[in-house]
Parts: structure tokens; sequence; C-alpha cells
């Protein structure tokens, strides 16, 4: 049985589409047949994100309006085996993405794959509320900052009651805190609140934690998931992750300074 | 260089505690109003016209809220009305 798992954060800009592609890349790395669909109709990049953008001709909202099927829409990742990509549309609006259009597109993608990955557009709007509708499990990737952490405490609100499985009663989604964007340095001088910290406010239980890295900006300026970099710390921490998720033990890494205890003192 | 001042100084409360502090307090309280359904506040400022029509009472006297008990919505509505014996101003619970 597929698992459906949200990338999802509330704020733009910490890191969902970036988060989603190197997940998603690495569950295929591990042997998953793994779907990524972009829900940020008028808006997508992450087919930009994972180095797709001239091979798109079919997109989820075509899917939809049955102008063309799932394996014309579905674009297979050129570096990764098991991996595929549903981008948005780019044109159209995001009404266009209607309950029983997705529910349709789900239904058929939980047939033929293990993971299905939904990037959720920033936002609590309807493209948002679609991204998470048939959740399974979340991702809640939140920035070690007030706005990022008040916004996704709302997600997870929404995450309670406004999915299908609040809807129903069954088993809540199961929620899993990704703290992105992380500067341990400034953690030590108390210029950034810590992982356990913006834990602690959300309650949710901490699943990964993503250095911030120029790896990052460097993989999506060639449009290569920053997972397929494997010197970068960035890359091993989103390994880490889902390593963890997958059950395994893996101790958090990346969380403390290198840098030498003087350069605390004098500003470093 | 403030890295190194703050060591010495000691005392003031870092700007990540600040910004935790600051989320606790807002999280729990959004957390609050939208846990109950959206009627919830109009209510509270209708209840208060009705019962001020009687009573003096300002808005802090006033507690609504929402709960589950079992497979029931309790509806809690808690007034603290001045004492009447003293013809004082000041409320009493």
């Amino acid at each position: 049985m597929a698992k459906i798992i949200v990338v999802t954060s509330g704020k733009g800009g910490v890191g969902k589409t970036t988060s989603a592609a190197a997940f998603s890349t690495a569950l295929a790395l591990r042997g998953y047949k793994t779907a990524v669909i972009d829900f940020d109709v008028g808006l997508r990049n992450l087919d930009l994100v994972m180095g797709c953008e001239r091979r798109v001709v079919y997109d989820l909202i075509n899917v939809i309006n049955h102008e063309g099927n799932l394996n014309q829409a579905l674009i297979k990742d050129k570096r990764v085996e098991n991996l595929f990509i549903l981008p948005a549309s780019q044109t159209r609006n995001k009404d266009a993405l209607t309950l029983e259009g997705v529910t349709e597109v789900i239904e058929e993608l939980k047939e033929r794959f293990d993971f299905i990955i939904c990037d959720s557009p920033a936002g609590i709007e309807h493209g948002a509320m679609m991204a998470m509708y048939f959740a399974d499990e979340a991702l809640i990737v939140t920035n070690p900052e007030v706005s990022s952490v008040r916004d996704s405490d709302r997600i997870i609100g929404m995450l309670g009651s406004k999915t299908l499985r609040a809807e129903r009663g069954d088993t809540p989604v199961k929620e899993h805190l990704l703290v992105t964007r992380y500067v341990p340095a400034r953690v030590a001088n108390g210029e950034m609140m810590s992982a356990e910290d913006v834990q602690e406010i959300l309650a949710v239980p901490l699943l990964g934690v993503i250095p911030e890295s120029k790896d990052i900006l460097r993989a999506s300026n060639a449009g290569v998931p920053i997972t397929l970099e494997e010197k970068s710390d960035a890359g091993k921490a989103y390994q880490d992750t889902v390593a963890r998720f997958l059950g395994e033990n893996r101790p958090m890494r990346f969380l403390n300074t290198k840098k030498h205890f003087l350069s605390r003192w004098f500003g470093g | 260089m403030s890295g190194f001042l703050d060591y010495f100084k000691g005392s003031r409360k870092s700007s990540a505690a600040v910004a935790k502090e600051r989320l606790q307090i807002i999280v729990a309280h959004e957390r609050g109003v939208l846990k109950g359904p959206e009627y919830l506040p109009m209510l509270q400022q209708e209840l208060l016209m009705v019962v001020r029509k009687y009573v003096p009472i300002s808005d802090e006297h006033i507690k609504i809220s929402m709960d589950k008990d079992g497979e029931y919505e309790v509806l809690e509505l808690n007034i603290s009305l001045p004492d009447l014996s003293t013809k004082s101003t000041h409320l009493k619970r």
C-alpha cells in the first residue's frame, strides 16, 4: 500500500520544494518506487529544482482534465531509477485542482508507487489544502525563526482538522518536524532557536535537521536534488532524515559548530 | 564583538530565548482560539452585552470555552458577578 506524504510549511521560502526533491530522491535511491507531485499550480518549480523543466509536456491539471494520461505526464528521472515527477501546470489557476480530479490521480498513483510525495504550495489556500488532504504522513518544514514556526503551527492545526484522515476520524496524519537552514554557530551564540526549542514549541517529533549550506543553491542552480551531492552536509542530512523516516536509528549530525570556541567570543 | 560582551554581562537574555518565549505565548493563544467553533468569540460578546444590561461586568469577568466530554461537546460559560452586598465599585469574585 502506497504511503502519501505531504511536504508543507505554511510559510514560503523555507525549503519545501528543496526538501520534497531531496526526500523523494533519497527514497528512490533506496529502491522505493517514488512519485513526487508539484501542487503549486501557476508557480511550478519542482521541475526546475529537479532538472527536468525541459521535459514537461503534460502536467497535473492536464491529467485531471483528461487532456493527457498519467503515463504521459509522469517524468522519469534520468539519474535515479524509480523516481518520477508529476509537474504542476504553469498556466492554469489553482481552482483547476478539483477534489474529484486529485482523488482520481492519487488513486491511480497509489496502485503503482510505494511513496507519493506531495509538494505543497505556501499559504493555507486551496492548493495547500489539496496537497495535504490525502496525506498519511506530513513533513513539516520549519526554519528556526519566528514567522516560520508560527505558520507551521497553523498548518499542524489544519493537518488535524482538514485532512481526509481527520474528516473520517481515522488515525491522525503522522507528523514529522524537519528543521531547515540551521546554523549551529548562531544557535550556540543564542541568536537562533535550537532544533529542540522549535520541537518543544510545535510539539511534533523531530525527524531531521538540515544545516544551512551553500551547496543547496549550487544544486538548485544545476537542477540536481541535494541528496545526489554526496559530499554535501545538507545532502547527508537529508539521507539521514530519510533513514530515520524508514525506521533506522541515526544520530543527528551537523548540530554542533565546528568553529573554534574563541571565534564565538570574537563575533565569528 | 557582541558575543564577547554578552559573555561577561551574562545577564541579558539571548534573542533566541526571547523568540521562544514569544512563540510559546502566541502559539498557545492561537491554538485556543482556533480550537473552538468560529462563533465562539461572537457568542461571548453578545452574552456579555446581555449580562451588562443588568450587572456591570467587564470583559475579564466572562470566560467561555468548549470542551469534549466523551461524546458530548460541553460549552462552559463562567461569569463572575460582582458582590452586590458591598456597594463598592470594586468587583469581587
